[in-house]
């Protein structure tokens, strides 16, 4: 804190002539951060500070690549890749329900099972006959459903006073039994096929080589263009904007990997459309999450419940919508299992589902502690989980193994975020 | 109707009980515009109960409220902005993980097309709000609350209660858990506030901070106004005196008897 200068104090100062603002002076103390080196410099002391923003997940990524490249010959072909990213979207798409969750402070154990609920009655609606619906009608049901869920769910939390822990528990054992009530009740066998072209080419089709290049393009220019958009008004109402030369160094990163991504994906089957599906989820939730009202209500009720209710935010509209949004998310996620597996089962959204979907969330960075994160942890955090799965998948260690080493890559990220937070809280604390 | 000598906030013999106790009873309070008025007495004196009913908070039993010479009834803290009340509560109310711009804002953002933050608008007048202030120690407003000294996060939360065009700001022990050279820049901060006109309350317990920005001085002692004292005119020993052992007009206890008796 004391190693910049700060300004001298004003009681010497003639106080009048500071009461008018000046907007020049105004600005004097961010003028530093306006320069490429002075940017640099303020991100280094905001990591030093504990806010570490996605730093520790790039550094894990790296690592899950390096060794388990060097373990297996198969992780980084073009083929393995692709299987990657069609493992990692339905848990990406999960988490991000559950980042929100984790912003107000809360947690919801029951989004594997409410997940299996939207793709079971999906694909129930989509037999033929009985009753036959349209693909587009029987996706609108299932997610009606799923966000009911996570209404009902959050009532109660809020009206009865429950903890979000024990409410989802709860619901955990209930979407889990309704889950094996309505398999066994249309299947002796408990697998429901799924009996639709377009159900089924959610998780199983690819754009072709051209498409992917138009949607790489699109990502990286739309990013370009927010950017530029932001740093121009920020610039026109005379405030501080990040250095050009920043935001064209994030651009030129975007593209490099995006561009690579689409290279070597076209050349086995092409970009998923699972895969753009998610990134259109990712930019519009991270749109509402930091530049909407809303999601700074979301972020301010989880900072301290006590100050937003105080400020007239309506806490429990923000804490019953936050919970709609992850059911609604967790039946996107739901029907893009059911898609990938082109069926339901009894066992659908049990196993290591839950666990692996909190772990994305958190490893991505987002705190447990509420108030702190952002929707893209939710890609990075699945991909690092997927990762690691693949990764054991392919050097056939027993499920026990892989249990643990699952168990402990979450402990560290806990770790990093307690350890974060320790470093925030030194440096608020005076 | 409202002349220059209209108190702002005037509370005329104003009572409050909790079930048996009486936290105040018959009080007469005010505050002049461009007046620091220390609220000072000892725990339980009822200093809290009466900034909480001036809000709203818990309504009072009986008496007068008068707000710019206008008999007012405030149902809570929403009703209190409106007149342009403000308290900033000893702790503080601000979500720490957010920046000084959107703590500033905070239940209040400004939005284009109904939901969409204009964030550049909002930063801007933080600044402005911050700068009329003069508060120079904030390095920048887009750094998390977290981040800020006990004197920052103070200022901050003052310059929060001032940007609504409020005209009445209470501070709630605004320097209890400060070290001297940021009880030093609150106290500054206070005394800008009168600057500006506006009518500031300081509840401390702090006699030094009472002297050293208090225009006039109300000792509260156990529910009743014992002293209205101006600050030019007393001692510290004076107020001490009237905290501790304060001329009570009715003797807790005896309000029953009293009331039979009139």
């Amino acid at each position: 804190m004391s190693d910049r200068p700060v300004e001298p104090e004003t009681s010497g100062d003639p106080t009048a002539a500071r009461v008018e603002p000046v907007a020049a002076d105004a600005l004097a103390d961010d003028v530093s951060a306006a320069s490429f080196g002075g940017y640099v410099r303020l991100w280094w002391q905001g990591i030093r500070a504990g806010e570490l923003g996605s730093l520790p997940i790039i550094v894990g990524l790296l690592v899950i690549v390096v060794v388990f490249g060097l373990l297996d010959d198969t992780f980084l072909t073009e083929r393995n890749f692709t299987n990657l990213l069609l493992q990692m979207s339905a848990i990406a798409t999960i988490a991000i329900g559950v980042v929100f969750v984790l912003l107000i402070g809360e947690i919801d154990l029951s989004v594997a099972f409410v997940s299996a609920v939207g793709g079971v009655v999906m694909t129930l609606l989509l037999r033929p006959e009985d009753p036959g619906w349209p693909w587009w009608a029987a996706i609108l049901a299932a997610l009606i459903c799923t966000t009911a869920i996570g209404f009902v769910q959050a009532l109660v939390i809020t009206k009865a006073g429950v903890p979000s822990f024990v409410v989802t528990l709860a619901g955990l054992l209930i979407w889990s039994g309704v889950v094996l009530i309505l398999t066994t009740q249309a299947s002796s066998v408990g697998t429901i096929r799924i009996q639709d072209e377009t159900a089924v080419g959610i998780a199983n089709d690819f754009l072709s080589p051209t498409a992917g290049w138009v949607v790489a393009a699109l990502v990286v220019v739309g990013f370009a263009l927010s950017e530029v958009q932001n740093a121009r008004t920020r610039r026109a109402s005379g405030l501080y904007a990040k250095p050009i030369v920043v935001t064209a160094l994030q651009t030129a990163g975007l593209a490099a990997v995006t561009f690579a991504a689409v290279w070597y994906v076209n050349k086995d089957r092409g970009v998923p459309k699972v895969t753009v599906i998610l990134l259109a989820l990712l930019v519009v939730w991270s749109f509402i999450a930091s530049r909407t009202r809303f999601g700074r209500h979301v972020y301010a009720v989880g900072g301290s419940a006590e100050a937003s209710r105080r400020a007239g935010i309506a806490v429990d509209r923000v804490r019953i919508a936050v919970f709609m949004i992850s059911g609604f998310m967790a039946g996107v996620g739901g029907i893009m299992l059911a898609s990938r597996l082109r069926s339901v089962a009894t066992n659908t959204g049990g196993g290591n589902l839950l666990l692996l979907v909190i772990a994305s969330a958190v490893i991505g960075g987002t705190s447990l502690f509420g108030g702190v994160g952002r929707v893209v942890s939710a890609l990075l955090g699945a991909l690092v989980i997927a990762s690691i799965q693949n990764g054991m998948d392919l050097l056939g260690l027993a499920s026990g193994t892989k249990f643990v080493i699952t168990g402990l890559v979450l402990l560290a990220a806990v770790l990093v975020d307690a350890y974060a937070k320790r470093r925030r809280a030194a440096r608020g604390v005076v | 109707m409202a002349t220059a000598d209209t108190p702002l906030l005037e509370l005329r013999g104003v009572s409050k009980a909790f079930g048996a106790v009486q936290a105040l009873y018959r009080v007469d309070f005010e505050v002049r515009r461009g007046e620091v008025m220390a609220l000072v007495g000892d725990n339980g004196a009822g200093k809290s109960t009466l900034v909480k009913s001036v809000v709203g908070i818990y309504p009072f039993d009986e008496g007068e409220v008068r707000y710019d010479g206008v008999p007012v009834n405030v149902h809570g803290p929403r009703d209190a902005a409106k007149l342009g009340i403000e308290v900033v509560y000893q702790d503080l109310a601000l979500a720490d993980n957010l920046d000084v711009v959107a703590n500033m804002f905070l239940g209040r953002e400004r939005a284009r097309v109904g939901f969409v933050l204009d964030e550049s608008s909002m930063e801007r007048s933080a600044r402005e709000t911050l700068d009329s202030l003069s508060v120079t120690t904030l390095k920048s407003v887009r750094q998390t609350v977290a981040g800020l000294s006990g004197g920052q996060r103070q200022a901050v939360a003052v310059a929060k209660s001032v940007m609504w065009d409020s005209r009445l700001v209470i501070l709630d022990e605004p320097t209890a858990a400060l070290g001297v050279a940021q009880t030093r820049q609150v106290l500054d901060l206070v005394k800008r506030l009168a600057e500006r006109d506006l009518g500031v309350v300081i509840v401390t317990h702090n006699l030094h901070d009472v002297f050293e920005v208090a225009d006039r001085i109300t000792v509260l002692r156990l529910g009743q106004r014992v002293a209205l004292l101006d600050r030019e005119k007393t001692t510290q020993q004076e107020v001490v005196h009237a905290i501790t052992a304060g001329t009570l007009d009715h003797v807790p206890g005896m309000l029953e008897e009293e009331r039979t008796q009139a």
